[in-house]
């Protein structure tokens, strides 16, 4: 139980102090690496949970997809970002003001707060017990079956998503000159060619 | 010392502040801004999952994948509109934002 103490204070020390990192980088590129260690810790504090696979999904998807496209973003626009930075700290008093009072009221809610004795009834799909059924699967057996229209719903979510991206995000270039397929198979010998008798000794006129 | 759900919920708390306070803080770079929406995610996710887990229901779980679904849709679509207003007005600051006032 003290291991799990001690890792626990570990994943949940580090996230906290990357989230604090992502806000407070001078170095947008710095955000988006503390942005990562975060991830990276609570995917160790599902681990501990006993979530694996969500855990690896954390890191496939975000450290390995949105992490990724949020470097390339920062890196390829060329914004100056030491001066969207000006001001910062004058809006430190209203922002910790607000932030301080958001924290003690959720802390007081989880301190103050109790599972009611009759909530096991309202479970609908228990957890297995981990040496019979792995996390993975037990999460299949009710994502296929019971949720199976969520499961759909995701996939076309990130269907308009991939859509939209590519949409919002390609242009072309008006002065390119593209190969145009249809025009090529489209010609003919009458439009293509031109047969001139030339008489001898004349030439063309 | 045991671990319970109380401390979960309290370092997802922490970590949805400090969403909060990123997007208060840094109101005028919207990456930043995304950045914080992205932690706010991941500490409902953080929620989820300790629920999941300290009451036994695996459907906290399935929650936790429709929303990190959601959210890395989100993260595209914002990053996609972001690129593609910076081509347009050559900035990215929020108060430059403001073509709606007329």
């Amino acid at each position: 139980m003290t291991l799990q103490a001690i890792f626990f204070y570990l994943f949940g020390g580090m996230t906290v102090a990357s989230a604090v990192m992502v806000i407070a980088a001078r170095n947008p590129v710095h955000s988006v690496l503390f942005l990562i260690l975060a991830f990276v810790n609570a995917a160790g504090l599902f681990v501990l949970m006993g979530a694996e696979f969500l855990a690896m999904i954390l890191i496939v998807v975000y450290v390995g997809a949105v992490a990724v496209l949020f470097l390339f973003v920062v890196m390829m626009l060329d914004v100056d970002f030491a001066a969207l930075r000006r001001g910062v700290l004058s809006y430190l008093p209203i922002g910790g003001l607000i932030g301080a009072v958001l924290l003690v009221e959720l802390l007081t809610i989880v301190g103050a707060w109790a599972i009611g004795p009759d909530v096991t009834k309202a479970i609908t799909a228990p957890i297995p017990s981990p040496n019979d059924v792995p996390n993975t699967h037990a999460l299949g057996l009710v994502l296929y079956t019971q949720y199976i229209y969520f499961f759909q719903a995701a996939g076309l979510i990130l269907l308009v998503a991939m859509i939209g991206a590519i949409v919002l995000t390609l242009h072309h270039k008006p002065n390119v000159r593209r190969q145009m397929i249809a025009d090529q198979v489209a010609r003919h010998k009458a439009s293509a060619i031109e047969i001139v008798k030339v008489k001898p000794g004349q030439g063309l006129p | 010392m045991i671990i319970g759900l109380g401390h979960y919920l309290s370092v997802a708390a922490i970590v949805f502040t400090l969403g909060v306070l990123g997007i208060f803080l840094n109101r005028k770079n919207v990456i930043i801004i995304l950045m914080s929406i992205e932690l706010i995610l991941l500490s409902v996710n953080i929620n989820l999952v300790a629920f999941s887990t300290f009451l036994g229901d695996i459907v906290g779980q399935v929650y936790a994948l429709i929303v990190l679904t959601v959210a890395a849709a989100e993260a595209a679509i914002g990053l996609a509109i972001l690129v593609a207003y910076f081509r347009n007005r050559g900035s990215i600051a929020v108060e430059d934002i403001d073509l709606l006032k007329g």
